[in-house]
């Protein structure tokens, strides 16, 4: 089952001034389960399609499916709904709300679903320590490392059972350590919980540990290629 | 609902300087405005209270046509009607009679213009308060023939208890008047001006010397509560002859002072707009800072799935809270300060001294205590406030999740 399909994708930013074409035409179907990487030079789309299949910005042209629903047709505020029911997101940095506790940040999307304490609580906590922060439920972000912030997020991420999780770049502020750590997280979940991830990234060694890898070029994609690993 | 509330709650503590700034700004702006309010407010109040009650009386009736000629010549018989009026008229506490005219004083070699008023000392205490005022001597009695001589009378013409005044004038209908009479006592005002010209007599020791047998010039009317002065006027005005009497509130009979007030009142409240525009671009500038500083964070927000109503809300809280909150505290700080110069009043000297005296006042700035005027200068700055709150608020319906997270 396909939970991402676009049909020539494309993408022009300041269409009226200075008009930037970041994708060309993109087709790509992304399976429930995957564990894609999504690589390129700096500058070649990479952030630009994973915002469009992420419901936060729109194309310029093209189809676009996500969980097998036409997301061009929603308003900005039903797009608003459908990331927080369908989606979850790890950005490169400065992912959490600063003033709430690990907890706090994991449970928040929970809270804008209006799910039920107990649940919330049960599943906060079983996320925390499915990445390994059972022990840092009530520290403030700025009292975690960046490696620590990031599995925050992560958590954060999967706590609506979103149909898959979007990161763009999400170990480029990570030592080599903390990498190594977050994706054997992302690989577990992947593995025993089939959830799909899709990323991207320049560092090699994240790369690596994809099963798949999706190369862009100058805003179309040039290789894709599946590994084993 | 909750979350929303804690969020902007922790939000608000997360910059603690800044938010000591915003909230000291409002409550300095609270304070600032409420001194200044009842400061200005009290002082007039004071003076008009000052000038009406020492003095001319919430209302008076006189002849028709006397206030713009103040003469003897029309002094008149009180009606059986105008004696009732007390009576007829519930606000009215008394109806004060007065005998008033100018005479030239002399006292061996000193001579010097005075002002004779011929009172009934019971009435006139009790309305004006005369006999606190009496600084020597002893107030007057009904059958007295003696007179009260303000201290600045006195001084100038260095007299003292028991000496004998030597008055003349010219009386009713041109009859010459002069007459000899011991001083009783002494008063003081707190008005320079009343002080250096002001003699009492009683009524008919007054009627006598200005050939004015039962007639009085002026009736001062004392109404028990200073709001029922319009409604009284007009139950007076539909108990007498309009053709023969007329009736004047405080503020047709010194409508200088009515004046100075209204314009003072005008100049405080454009200190006043100053004021609110200079907090109201400080607590502006902090909020597009805030704004600024947390883009990308309310960028990440929406990402994730916050609908912008409620993150607006989150944000026009944590603005709206600190207004609240120094609104609050601003009141707070107001009552003992205000109340202070509210029992301790100033005392002026000098040039601001004589500025009073003008109008037969008593140089003194004292703060007037009213609960009324804290809630209306904090609802003012809140609602300045909240309406700056808008502007993150008006950021935020426009924002896109991508532009907020690239700055
Ligand atoms: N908001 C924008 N306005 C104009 N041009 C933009 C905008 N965002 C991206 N671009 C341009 O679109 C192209 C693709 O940018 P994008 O950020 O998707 O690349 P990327 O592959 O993520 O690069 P990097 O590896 O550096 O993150 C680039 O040429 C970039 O300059
Ligand atoms: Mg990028």
């Amino acid at each position: 089952m396909n939970v991402i399909h676009t049909e020539n994708i494309k993408k022009t930013y300041n269409p009226d001034t200075i008009p930037v074409e970041a994708l060309k035409g993109v087709d790509l179907s992304i399976k429930q389960g995957e564990f894609t990487a999504i690589v390129g030079p700096s500058g070649s789309g990479k952030t630009t399609l994973l915002n469009i299949i992420g419901g936060l910005d729109r194309p310029t042209e093209g189809y676009i499916e996500v969980g097998q629903k036409d997301i061009s047709k929603l308003s900005d505020n039903q797009l608003i709904d459908f990331r927080r029911e369908n989606i979850g997101f790890v950005f490169q940095a400065y992912n959490l709300i600063p003033v709430l506790t690990a907890k706090e940040n994991v449970e928040f999307v929970m809270l804008l679903q209006n799910r039920s304490e107990d649940e919330r609580n049960a599943r906060t906590i079983e996320l925390l320590e499915a990445v390994g922060l059972g022990d840092k439920i009530d520290s403030r972000p700025s009292q975690l490392s960046g490696g620590q912030q990031q599995r925050v997020a992560v958590a954060r991420a999967l706590a609506p059972k979103p149909t898959f999780i979007l990161a763009d770049e999400p170990t480029a502020n990570l030592d080599s350590k903390s990498t190594a750590n977050l994706l054997d997280i992302m690989a577990r979940l992947n593995k025993e919980e089939n959830i799909t991830f899709v990323f991207s990234t320049h560092d090699q060694r994240v790369i690596d540990r994809a099963r798949r890898v999706i190369t862009l070029e100058d805003g179309v994609i040039s290789t894709d290629i599946q590994q084993h690993n | 609902m909750n979350t929303i509330i804690k969020l902007a709650w922790r939000n608000i503590w997360r910059n603690k300087r800044r938010t000591f700034i915003t909230a000291a700004s409002i409550v300095l702006a609270v304070l600032l405005s409420n001194v200044m309010t009842s400061m200005q407010k009290g002082t007039w109040d004071n003076m008009v209270d000052s000038v009406v009650n020492t003095f001319f009386g919430y209302a008076q009736i006189h002849a028709n046509g006397y206030w713009e000629e103040q003469t003897l010549d029309k002094a008149f018989q009180p009606d059986d009607k105008l004696n009732e009026l007390g009576v007829q008229v519930k606000s009215i506490e008394s109806i004060i009679p007065r005998l008033e005219s100018f005479a030239l004083a002399s006292y061996e070699t000193k001579t010097q213009g005075v002002l004779v008023i011929g009172i009934d000392p019971v009435k006139e205490n009790d309305m004006t308060g005369l006999e606190k005022k009496m600084t020597a001597g002893q107030f007057l009695a009904e059958g007295d023939n003696a007179v009260l001589v303000g201290e600045g009378v006195a001084e100038n013409m260095k007299l003292g208890i028991g000496d004998t005044l030597v008055l003349l004038s010219q009386g009713y209908r041109g009859v010459n008047a002069a007459g000899k009479y011991p001083i009783k006592g002494l008063v003081r005002f707190g008005s320079p001006q009343l002080n250096k010209q002001m003699v009492y007599m009683p009524l008919p020791i007054a009627q006598q010397f200005f050939g004015a047998e039962d007639l009085v010039t002026t009736m001062a009317l004392k109404i028990g509560n200073k709001k029922e002065v319009e409604e009284t006027i007009k139950a007076v005005k539909t108990n007498i002859s309009p053709e023969k009497y007329e009736v004047l509130n405080w503020e047709e009979m010194i409508p200088d002072l009515v004046q100075a007030r209204e314009l003072d009142t005008a100049s405080n409240k454009f200190v006043l707009y100053i004021l609110y525009l200079i907090v109201g671009f400080g607590i502006f500038g902090t909020i597009l800072m805030m704004t600024k500083e947390r883009e990308y964070e309310f960028g990440v927000l929406t990402a994730i799935g916050m609908q912008r109503n409620k993150l607006s809300f989150m944000v026009w809280l944590e603005t709206t809270l600190l207004g609240l909150f120094g609104s609050v505290v601003g009141i707070l700080l107001s009552i003992p300060i205000v109340y202070y110069m509210y029992s301790n009043p100033i005392q002026l000297t000098g040039e601001m001294a004589s500025a009073y005296d003008k109008f037969g006042v008593e140089p003194i700035m004292k703060a007037v205590f009213d609960p009324q005027i804290f809630l209306q200068q904090a609802i003012i700055i809140f609602i300045i406030t909240t309406i700056l709150a808008i502007y993150p608020i008006w950021k935020i319906r426009n924002l896109k999740a991508v532009e907020m997270m690239r700055a």
